[in-house]
């Protein structure tokens, strides 16, 4: 008996340290891929980053050249997205959140907007190809400008709509009692309360958006020239790494990498950035 | 109010009384004024927000109405025939669609067989076994993974996964799962590197991120005393966490894997890199396919003609409906269980 339960025993214990070890290489597996990703970029990209990159055109195949056209070009079209997404997001997201209790406008915006955070950017892209690519008849910086933004304002909604649920309410109950009006409790005790999440909610869609590739390949295009005219095709770092990296020409696949490597270091120090800097031990688990 | 009240009082002289009488009722009639404007703008900031919130609502409908207008066209060329045609000639102006869904789903389904039981690892480890002081940095590291842009997987996955794959991987799935009967011949196939499995592999671990990291929020709600409870009984950690967290965040758990299956789907530029864009259906994981969103990527802006073009922005809307339906599937399981999680506490 003790004999068949000492058997029972050492079998559940040995189940248990199997699994759990399976769990560590898990943990293991995903992180060797991030190290192996981020080893690559800097071995094949940091030798080909230099001053050229930043300072040069992107050429035609065969001679040097840099990447600054395309710099510029999501530099430009980004900023814009933001600019567009932010305002809209944020307000749509005091809605939900502030008047969000009845009615039926809220639940199914806030289900809308969770399936559009997780949606296909090409979809996106193909959306804004036959809203403002198709009906003007030509590719252009603010169609890519636009698909960036439908990416932000899903991201800008949820953290604002999350980030303002956080304010406690005796906050705003306490400005209520002194007789502010309620939009004046929204942006003058809310908003200033919620700044620091709605800005780390913001950085993450700056941070997502740069790097997208998928909605700007038929709304703005590429451009190989120097154009900073948004209502002509815009180059953009991310299509210029694809089609770079895709061309069968040495150069281009080192400037490729060299664009890989800014990009990703860009992205993921903005991600870094919001995650530790603007979100002060409040999720320590 | 109560100021000029006080004054009233402290001032016997009744021309005083009488001035500020007079000075009473403007402020009565400015404050009244102020809580008229302050009710207009009340109502003028609801309504901003509320326009706003419709927005993103309509924007919804905007996006099917409008590639359902586009994919007019196609689909009154080829009617339902569309869907289960593999056909793909832009020269005899034939198309149809079953080709990149197959590989739509096919990749995805390869990414969730590699990625949930290693989502499900990690969300393990990281809410059962680890330290606290490691949760946060292995946390952020793991959502670096969703960080990378899709087409650095891709890059990555092209020039460096696909040629080891292809040297080590591929010949000893050949020889040994290629050989086994039944399946075998879905393993089989030349070792190219690029094809229908490695995109799978790569979206596996896109997607790792977003499943474990739900995952890992609803194992975190399971209620502290029953997890005690069966440890006080003696269960092992893993016990207690496939005979009580598991079961008590099912629906969660599914719901994760739904999101996680939702961006496999529509992701683009990774698998565009890697699926070798062949309009061929096979058998074989290892021969190279097509996905809806490497299809849109490679061809829309070369697409001529109308025909073309709109059975490409037909693949679109498919691709738009198959992930609203994954993706609302999803939130409703993790509403569900939002909602049984405030029902009992």
């Amino acid at each position: 008996m003790t004999q068949l339960n000492n058997k029972r025993y050492l079998r559940r214990k040995i189940v248990n340290n199997l699994t759990l070890s399976i769990s560590l290489l898990t943990v293991l597996f995903a992180l060797t891929f991030l190290v192996w990703i981020l080893w690559t970029l800097f071995s094949q990209g940091l030798s080909h980053v230099g001053l050229d990159v930043f300072t040069k055109m992107t050429p035609p195949p065969g001679s040097s050249g840099g990447l600054l056209n395309a710099i510029v070009g999501s530099l430009y079209m980004v900023l814009i997205a933001t600019f567009i997404g932010t305002p809209v997001g944020v307000l749509a997201g005091t809605y939900l959140a502030e008047y969000g209790k009845s009615g039926w406008l809220a639940p199914t915006t806030r289900f809308i907007n969770d399936i559009l955070l997780s949606a296909p950017s090409i979809v996106i892209g193909l959306f804004v190809y036959e809203v403002a690519v198709n009906t003007v008849g030509h590719f252009s910086g603010w169609a890519g400008a636009l698909a960036l933004s439908l990416i932000v304002i899903p991201v800008v909604v949820r953290t604002t709509e999350n980030m303002m649920q956080l304010v406690p309410s005796t906050l705003r109950e306490a400005a209520a009692a002194l007789g502010a009006p309620y939009w004046k409790v929204i942006v003058n005790i809310v908003y200033r309360s919620a700044k620091t999440g709605i800005m780390t909610g913001l950085l993450l869609a700056v941070a997502r958006i740069s790097g997208e590739t998928a909605p700007l390949l038929f709304t703005a295009l590429n451009n190989q020239f120097w154009s900073a005219d948004m209502s002509k095709p815009i180059s953009s770092l991310a299509v210029v790494i694809f089609q770079f990296a895709m061309s069968p020409y040495e150069d281009w696949q080192h400037l490729a990498w060299a664009g890989a490597l800014l990009i990703t270091l860009f992205v993921l120090g903005l991600n870094i950035l919001a995650r530790t800097i603007f979100r002060p031990s409040q999720s320590q688990s | 109010m109560t100021n000029a009240g006080g004054e009233a009082y402290l001032s016997p002289a009744s021309l005083l009384n009488e001035q500020i009488k007079i000075r009473e009722s403007k402020s009565m009639s400015s404050i009244m004024q102020s809580k008229n404007m302050g009710a207009r703008l009340d109502k003028l900031f609801r309504g901003t927000t509320m326009f706003f919130a419709f927005l993103v609502f309509i924007l919804l409908f905007g996006i099917v109405l409008t590639l359902f207008v586009g994919s007019l066209p196609a689909l009154k060329a080829f009617g339902p025939s569309f869907f289960t045609s593999t056909a793909w000639n832009p020269v005899e102006i034939q198309f149809g669609g079953l080709v990149p869904i197959y590989g739509t789903f096919i990749t995805a389904l390869i990414a969730m067989v590699i990625g949930i039981p290693v989502s499900f690892g990690i969300a393990i480890f990281i809410t059962e076994l680890s330290p606290v002081w490691l949760k946060r940095p292995i946390g952020i590291a793991i959502e670096l993974l969703a960080g990378i842009p899709s087409i650095i997987y891709g890059m990555w996955g092209l020039f460096v996964f696909a040629p080891l794959f292809a040297d080590h991987v591929q010949p000893w799935i050949n020889d040994n799962l290629g050989a086994l009967p039944l399946i075998g011949q879905v393993f089989q196939g030349p070792p190219m590197g690029i094809g229908m499995l490695t995109a799978g592999f790569i979206l596996a671990i896109m997607t790792i991120p977003f499943t474990s990291s739900v995952m890992r929020d609803v194992f975190e709600i399971v209620p502290t005393m029953l997890k005690e409870s069966a440890y006080g009984l003696g269960s092992t950690t893993w016990e207690v966490v496939w005979n009580v967290v598991l079961p008590y965040t099912k629906t969660g758990v599914v719901g994760g894997i739904m999101l996680g299956l939702g961006r496999a789907l529509g992701e683009t530029m990774a698998v565009t890199f890697v699926i070798g864009n062949a309009h061929e259906l096979s058998a074989s994981l290892m021969m190279p396919g097509n996905t809806i969103s490497s299809a849109l990527a490679n061809e829309f802006t070369e697409a001529v003609g109308d025909i073309y073009t709109s059975s490409l922005i037909t693949l679109g809307l498919t691709l738009f409906v198959i992930t609203f339906v994954v993706l609302a599937l999803a939130k409703i399981l993790l509403i569900r269980l939002s909602m049984r999680e405030g029902k009992q506490s």
